[in-house]
């Protein structure tokens, strides 16, 4: 394949993204929005089915991208997760009335920004896709202007994120003074060579810890996560869906891509800080979970619990690799625990930010008393919302049941009982909040009987949603299949 | 010739420095000073290693201007993002910015 048939996905997102920015320009802001919902969509889910064509190849990409089954695994997930959101901002965004142009034109940058950094491999690459995503998410979470809460989000968000990456870019300054380069390869090249200096040793675990930083940022992982909850409360929802989404995944990937190839001679160091990480993220989010009493906000700290649950994967790495089998064969491997968690996740998160959109397209209102007695205005609606907190508790039959087996089971083979035994502890204490959604939908009396209607664009998000949700966490073997073949990139290590 | 310790020492001290400033200072503007600090404790870095373990390429200069170039876009964002925050609200004082809690 070419060097430019490789590239497709990411062209086909810059070419929709000049698309979408010009024809808002030369209609003078009058062309109907729908175009513009239709082309984004279309564009991503063309650059998914560029992406989906590379699967099973294998091969670097100017020496700082890497085309390979990881990458895109991601890829595909990310950019279907995208053309949800697009689908459920629709309603949402005409809501608002101007500047539909630019909110499209700059998810679609923002999803290439994302499809970039998932095969980011080199530490330059790494940089500039974060902050590429970053610059964008600042302006789309204080998007509506006019509204203090969401301007309060976007400066929260970039307060956080400017410091976060300097931080991180400070680390990847160490680690280029370690070993001259700043491709990942390289870089494990050099630290192979002689693993146990005492500049090494002091120096890696250094620019470990502030490396850590900036993929906590991005990844949501307590300490690194305090601009979560004012972010994903005050950005438009179709923000906080993409943010707890497809960032999310973009940060787990750069943190699973550097610290296996670039940094796994260090991995004694970190991963003890990652299992820590894990512990106290899932712990946090969880118990501040349970006092909320706004779905946005309760929903944004269940996503920074579920960011721990899926860093168990990457602890179970390190040892997994030590195991004699093939690390390719070895069923629970912890990266296709990752892949499988990103994917229950993805799905089944972005499934509830849509019914979320939908009742606050209705209602102007994303408080929780505000939930009550949707059994019976929106039964449909009511429904699809407990099948998705279902699958975030973890219960079978959904997708989000075979995520949590496939990381549990990754820690058990590893025979981290302390970790298995918080994380389950902590799916416990996820579920009562997560039941208590679906208490005040299913036997908490209605305000008012008025039903409750969703767009098109909204239903086509929820029907895939769910269908994703349910379908594929009852035959879950195609996905599972798919991300064991995805993990070729750990097993060349 | 001046050794590679030195400009590590005036990075790491710029670094603290930059790194305190964003935290502990209120005022939007001012966290923003303290994050080109950090960054310019990064190209320090980035040249001096350049120049001292890798004299024959030109990665890390190259990084650094890179750095340069995606700090001014960051600036100009978050400029933006604080104009727009003084026009809501009549201030850029982040403590003020508490709509959300809990």
């Amino acid at each position: 394949m070419t060097t430019l048939q490789m590239l497709l996905p990411e062209l086909i997102l810059l070419i929709a993204a000049g698309v979408v920015l010009t024809l808002d320009l030369v209609t003078n802001r009058q062309i109907n929005d729908r175009w513009l919902m239709g082309l984004s969509a279309a564009g991503f889910l063309a650059a998914a089915v560029a992406a989906y064509a590379q699967r099973g190849i294998t091969a670097p990409l100017l020496g700082t991208q890497a085309i390979d089954g990881f990458a895109t695994f991601l890829k595909v997930l990310v950019l279907l997760g995208m053309v949800l959101v697009v689908l459920s901002a629709a309603e949402y965004i005409r809501g608002y009335g101007r500047n539909q142009g630019e909110f499209y034109t700059l998810l679609l940058t923002a999803g290439l920004a994302i499809s970039v950094a998932v095969s980011a491999n080199d530490l330059l690459m790494v940089y500039l896709s974060m902050e590429f995503l970053s610059i964008n998410s600042y302006i789309l979470a204080a998007y509506l202007r006019g509204d203090r809460l969401s301007i309060e989000a976007g400066v929260k968000y970039f307060v956080y994120g400017a410091v976060a990456s300097g931080v991180m870019l400070y680390g990847i300054s160490l680690i280029y003074g370690l070993t001259g380069s700043t491709n990942l390869v390289s870089v494990a090249e050099v630290i192979s060579r002689q693993p146990t200096g005492p500049s090494m040793q002091w120096l890696g675990i250094a620019s470990v810890v502030l490396l850590m930083v900036g993929f906590g940022f991005k990844a949501s992982l307590v300490p690194f996560a305090q601009w979560v909850p004012d972010t994903y409360q005050g950005s438009p929802t179709p923000i906080t869906a993409f943010l707890s989404t497809a960032s999310k995944a973009a940060g787990f990937a750069l943190l699973v891509r550097v610290m296996l190839v670039g940094l796994i001679q260090f991995s004694g160091g970190w991963l003890t800080i990652l299992a820590g990480l894990s512990m106290i993220t899932m712990t946090l989010g969880n118990l501040v979970a349970l006092k909320q009493t706004d779905v946005k906000r309760l929903l944004a700290y269940s996503s920074i619990a579920q960011a721990g649950y899926m860093l168990i994967g990457l602890v179970a790495v390190p040892q997994s690799r030590l195991v004699v089998l093939p690390f390719g064969s070895l069923t629970f491997n912890g990266i296709n625990g990752v892949l499988v968690y990103i994917f229950g996740y993805l799905f089944t998160n972005l499934g509830a930010f849509a019914v979320v959109i939908a009742i606050e397209n209705a209602t102007r209102s994303t408080a929780l008393k505000d939930y009550a007695g949707l059994g019976r205005r929106a039964p449909a609606l009511a429904l699809l919302l407990t099948l998705f907190l279902l699958s975030l508790a973890g219960i079978p039959p959904t997708l989000g049941f075979w995520a949590k087996y496939y990381v549990f089971a990754a820690a058990v083979q590893i025979n981290f009982l302390a970790l298995l035994i918080v994380a389950i502890v902590n799916s416990v204490v996820g579920a009562a909040y997560y039941l208590n959604i679906i208490r005040y939908m299913y036997l908490m009396p209605a305000e008012t009987e008025e039903p409750i209607k969703a767009s098109p664009a909204l239903n086509v998000a929820l029907a895939v949603t769910g269908v994703m949700v349910l379908i594929a966490g009852l035959v879950p073997g195609f996905i599972i299949d798919w991300a064991n073949r995805s993990v070729d990139f750990v097993t060349r290590l | 010739m001046v050794p590679l310790s030195w400009y590590l020492v005036l990075a790491a001290a710029l670094f603290s420095l930059g790194l305190y400033g964003a935290l502990s200072r209120r005022n939007a503007i001012a966290v923003l000073m303290g994050v080109e600090l950090i960054l310019n404790a990064v190209n320090i870095n980035l040249v001096a290693f350049n120049r001292f373990i890798v004299p024959a390429a030109v990665n890390g200069q190259i990084f650094a201007l890179f750095v340069l170039a995606v700090a001014a876009a960051e600036a100009a964002v978050g400029l933006a993002l604080i104009i727009a925050i003084y026009r809501t609200r009549n201030t850029v004082n982040l403590e003020d910015a508490d709509l959300m809690k809990g």
